[in-house]
Order: structure tokens, then C-alpha cells, then sequence
């Protein structure tokens, strides 16, 4: 319409403002908020380590690296990456109740573990790692297909459908896990816990960061997703390979997670959608915010389930569960467009 | 142009489009009527390749709809259907940006951005630009999506009941934009549409389809009869001239 249609006013072009002074603030508070968290992390815990002893005792700072801060950074590199997981989970299916918990991708993940370890007892975590990245991709297809096939979308059925397929994946896992007895093993990987975190045990979650950051620069694709295959096509999207994209980073996400920390719920449901309240859908717009706010909250489930029992540690997962469902309540009950 | 050649689509037992060949030739409004489950809204999409044909060709312009590039095509044709129950958190000047993402996958250059704030201001969405489309009422957000195909800036725009969910003064106002797009950025514009008062008021052209067929082709002064009138839609209908315009008066 470049020729026929007069400009509009000259003014109406400083609209076009960027994040804005409250944007930067805001993203500087967080940052800071997040750094805070992160700090108190590495000095929280069982043995005694304090900033003055790492200056002056070399024991303390080999501890310091070798547990502290691998787990912080694992912390922080898992919430992030489920986070985002979720985020991209909510952009394909259109539908805000769904993340990698509720599409039978992390039961899956847990299903794929299980078997590697039936089979090759012995297997290395690289193995079976890669067990549970091919089974999450499988059991999301399945999701997918499922709902292809199901006529009635509305915004319940789509993640019902998901949890009970999630129901039935984790039912046949348990079977397995009874028959073999490895139940006490399952139960390693089914609850998300960072106490066994050293460096050299969780390098391979620099992956899902790599993941998170991937995401970050196909964002623009993964916010045309979230318009409906109908725009995507309309403008132009192979729409097709934005879902086989966006799925492989969600499988990949979830099952490293899976395999090196185990199950961390509910994270992909709350971030997202409490940073799609206040920034929107934009994706590219979101993804920072979903990593700060992903990550910071992990961090801060950490320190509670380290510190509430003292000496001993709660896993992660059981804290994350039950600040998760409080602040999921809380959406459900304030937000009335739900989508 | 738009050519359909011999164009089939069936579901399961039941035929939605029996063989259509049509030419829909540039410029002007043309409006696609008949009753439910004629084929309108079928055809359209088909056009639009959001949806595979059984059998036949769509090309526009000599491109084949089928083997176009996606990015190609979509600079020269666009589509909107129906909203969807989702609605996507964004800004509606974020939503109209996006029009431009076959022109410049998604790093806008200053023609771009004036390409947004030209469709913004041709749809009065100045006032809402920075508005969330969950946040709008539906006539506003249907106006936001059509500012998108608009921005898109093809020579074809395909809407599928863009009428839907308005109320009077709405399906107006969107009525006269569409009419505007057409005289005045010289765009095809392809409507389906149920009120026939509206079509008949702003099309150059209807296309009155019936069981997977077109029935009858022509200016508003040749469909808006009662004689076609009954035989597409198998209803009396009184035709009436009232203010330059043909209107069919059916209500009783």
C-alpha cells in the first residue's frame, strides 16, 4: 500500500518505543533480584562456607567449585530451559495449561530412561540421556497427533487429553519399574533434586541453555506458531518445520532435565504465563524475562528445600510442586481470559 | 487473476466442491454467497492453500497454488479465516508487524515500519496500537487482524466472513474499509459473506455458489433478483431498490 496511502502522521512513529525506561529498570531489578538469589545459593548448605573462607582456605574453595557452583548454575540453566520449554509447548498448542508435564513428554523422557536402564544396565548417563530425549520427542508427537484427532479444543481438553496421556505413559513406566525392581531408581529421576549435583554431573545441561537460546532466536517464528497455522501459513511459514523445531527443542529440553536432575513441575506452566501477563506472547519479547523468572525461581525453591530442614535436604521437586500449584490457584482464580 | 479449473474436495461421502471453475479477474470487490454448506468458505481457503484440494488447479496470477513457494505467495496473496478461540497476547501493532514478516522475515526496515503505520491508521488503530488484542472487544481485534492482511500488502486479500461477530455500525465501517482497500490501494479483494444486503451494497462482483457449485457469476444487478435469489438460496425474496443499491427483503 507503499504508494496509494499517504503516510500517516509523522508523529505516529515514536510509538514504535522499545522496552522503555520502566522496561530496563524492571529487567535491571530482576537481573539483580536473580544474581541475589543466586549469591545466597552458593553460600547456603550443609558445610560451612562462607566468602572470607574462600579467600583463605583452599579446601573450601575446592569444595566451592566442585558442588557449590555446579549446582547453582544447574539451577539456574534447568528453570530456565523447562521454563522456555514450557513457553514454546503453550505457543504450539495455543492452549496457556500446557508445558512438557502436562503433554506426556517428561513421563515419556522418564519411560525412556527406564527402559535403557532395563536393557543396558550399565548404560552412561550420555546414553541415557539420549534414551530419554528420543522418547520425550515420541510422546510429544503422540500428544500432537492425539489432538489432531480430537474435535473439541477448548482450552481444558487440550492439556486434560495431555495429563491423561501423561497418566498412562507414567502407569506403563511403573509396571516396568515394578517388574524389574528398580522402583527406588525410578523414583531418582520422577522427583527434580540437585543434591547429587558436582561438577562433572551436569555439564549436559549447558545444553538446554544452548536450547533456551535457540529458542530465543527462532522467537519470531515461535510467536507466528502461536497465531494459529492459518496466519503462519497465510504470511508465508512453512508451519510444519516451526512445530518440528519447536518440539525437538522440548524434547531435548526435557529429556536432559530428566535424565540429569529429574522432574521439575509446574515450572513451565507458571513462568510463562506469569511473564505472558505483564510482557504478552511476543516471544522474543518473552524469553529473557521467561529465563530470569524460571531460573530466579528454582534458585530460590533450592535454598527453601535446603534450609527448611536442616542438616538434611527436601528434593526440589516436592517444593516446586507446592509453591507451583499455590501460584497456579492463584492464576486460575485472578485471570478470567484463560485463552 | 484467480483461475479455478475443475476444482473437487469431498469429506468422507459428502462433496463440498463438485468440479469449480471460476475466474475472478483482478481489482474490485467480489463477494462469494450462498447458503450453508454451498462451498464458500471451502473454496476460499483452497485459494488461500490453507487447505488441499482433491482435484483440479487454483493458480493465481499463472502461480500454481500448490507448488508456489510459501514466501513468494504470501506476498502476492493472504488469507483470513475466522478467529480462533485463542487469542495470542500481543500488541496489535506487534500483530500488524507481523504482516510484514514475508517482506522481511522479521527485521523491519524503515519502509516496513511505515508500512505498519500506514495499515494502522487506515483501520483507525492508531488509538489501540499498543493495546493487547485479549484486551479489545471482537469488531476492534477483527479490525487488527484485517490491518495485518492489509500490511501484508498483496494484491489478493481472501477474508472469510469478516462480518462475523460484528454488530450494524461495525459490519459497516469493515464493509467501507474493504471497499476502500480495494478503490483506493487498487488491492483484489475476495469476501465470503451471508448478508446479502452487504454484498450487493459493495461488491463489483457476486459469486453465488450452491452445492459445491458456482450457480450463477455476475455484477450485483444480475444476482440480486428474486428469480436467482430463489434458486440459490430457495426463498422468496423481494428485491427492492433503496438508495442506489439493490436490496432483497426476505425477512417475511
Amino acid at each position: 500500500m507503499a504508494a496509494t496511502t499517504p503516510a500517516t502522521a509523522p508523529g505516529t512513529r515514536q510509538q514504535n518505543r522499545g522496552p522503555g525506561a520502566r522496561g530496563y529498570l524492571a529487567a535491571a531489578a530482576a537481573g539483580a533480584a536473580v544474581l541475589a538469589l543466586s549469591v545466597v545459593s552458593l553460600f547456603v548448605g550443609a558445610s560451612d562456607i562462607t566468602p572470607a573462607r574462600l579467600v583463605g582456605d583452599p579446601d573450601a574453595r575446592e569444595l566451592f567449585l566442585l558442588s557449590r557452583v555446579p549446582r547453582t548454575l544447574a539451577l539456574l540453566l534447568a528453570g530456565a530451559a523447562m521454563s522456555v520449554a514450557g513457553l514454546i509447548m503453550q505457543m504450539l498448542t495455543q492452549n496457556r495449561f500446557v508445558e512438557p508435564s502436562t503433554a506426556g513428554t517428561v513421563q515419556s523422557a522418564s519411560l525412556g530412561i527406564l527402559l535403557v536402564t532395563i536393557l543396558f544396565p550399565g548404560a552412561p548417563l550420555p546414553v541415557k540421556m539420549t534414551a530419554a530425549c528420543v522418547a520425550a520427542l515420541l510422546g510429544t508427537l503422540l500428544f500432537l497427533g492425539v489432538l489432531r484427532r480430537v474435535a473439541l479444543k477448548s482450552s481444558l481438553i487440550v492439556p486434560l487429553v495431555g495429563i491423561m496421556l501423561g497418566a498412562v505413559i507414567s502407569a506403563v513406566t511403573t509396571f516396568f519399574a515394578l517388574r524389574y525392581g528398580l522402583l527406588q531408581t525410578l523414583g531418582t529421576w520422577e522427583s527434580g533434586d540437585f543434591s547429587g549435583i558436582m561438577r562433572g554431573r551436569y555439564e549436559q545441561l549447558w545444553l538446554v541453555g544452548i536450547m533456551a537460546l535457540t529458542a530465543y532466536l527462532v522467537a519470531d517464528r515461535l510467536t507466528v506458531a502461536g497465531l494459529g497455522r492459518d496466519i503462519a501459513v497465510s504470511i508465508g511459514l512453512n508451519y510444519r518445520a516451526v512445530v518440528a523445531l519447536g518440539v525437538g527443542i522440548v524434547a531435548m529440553v526435557s529429556g536432559v532435565v530428566v535424565s540429569v536432575v529429574g522432574t521439575l513441575p509446574f515450572l513451565g506452566l507458571i513462568v510463562p504465563n506469569l511473564v505472558s501477563m505483564v510482557v504478552g506472547d511476543h516471544v522474543r519479547k518473552g524469553v529473557p524475562w521467561v529465563c530470569l523468572l524460571g531460573g530466579g525461581i528454582l534458585v530460590l525453591c533450592d535454598i527453601v528445600s535446603r534450609v527448611i530442614r536442616q542438616p538434611f535436604e527436601i528434593p526440589v521437586g516436592t517444593v516446586l510442586g507446592v509453591v507451583g500449584a499455590a501460584v497456579f490457584l492463584v492464576m486460575l482464580l485472578r485471570r478470567r481470559n484463560v485463552g | 487473476m484467480i483461475e479455478l479449473t475443475e476444482l473437487t474436495k469431498t469429506y468422507g461421502s459428502s462433496t463440498v466442491l463438485d468440479g469449480v471453475s471460476l475466474r475472478i479477474e483482478r481489482g474490485g470487490v467480489t463477494s462469494i454467497i450462498g447458503p450453508n454448506g454451498a462451498g464458500k468458505s471451502t473454496m476460499l481457503t483452497i485459494i488461500g492453500r490453507l487447505l488441499a484440494s482433491d482435484g483440479g488447479r487454483v493458480t493465481v496470477d499463472g502461480m500454481d497454488v500448490d507448488r508456489a513457494p510459501g514466501r513468494e505467495f504470501a506476498k502476492r496473496l493472504s488469507i483470513l479465516r475466522q478467529e480462533n478461540q485463542f487469542t495470542t497476547r500481543l500488541t496489535v501493532r506487534d500483530l500488524v508487524r507481523f504482516g510484514r514478516y514475508p517482506h522481511s522475515q522479521g527485521r523491519l526496515t524503515a519502509e516496513d515500519h511505515a508500512q505498519v503505520e500506514a495499515a494502522l491508521g487506515f483501520l483507525d488503530l492508531v488509538p489501540l496500537a499498543g493495546r493487547f488484542l485479549d484486551e479489545l472487544s471482537g469488531g476492534q481485534r477483527q479490525r487488527a487482524y484485517v490491518a495485518m492482511v492489509l500490511c501484508q500488502d498483496t494484491d489478493y486479500v481472501l477474508l472469510d466472513e469478516p462480518l462475523n461477530n460484528l454488530d450494524m455500525k461495525h459490519a459497516v465501517s469493515m464493509m467501507r474499509q474493504i471497499r476502500r482497500a480495494a478503490d483506493s490501494l487498487g488491492k483484489t479483494v475476495v469476501v465470503v459473506i451471508h448478508d446479502i444486503n452487504f454484498a450487493s451494497a459493495y461488491s463489483d462482483r457476486i459469486i453465488a455458489m450452491r452445492e459445491g457449485r458456482v450457480a450463477y457469476s455476475g455484477t450485483p444487478a444480475e444476482i440480486m433478483t428474486s428469480e436467482v435469489l430463489l434458486d440459490v438460496f430457495d426463498l422468496e425474496v423481494r428485491v427492492e431498490e433503496v438508495g442506489g443499491a439493490r436490496i432483497g427483503v426476505y425477512y417475511r
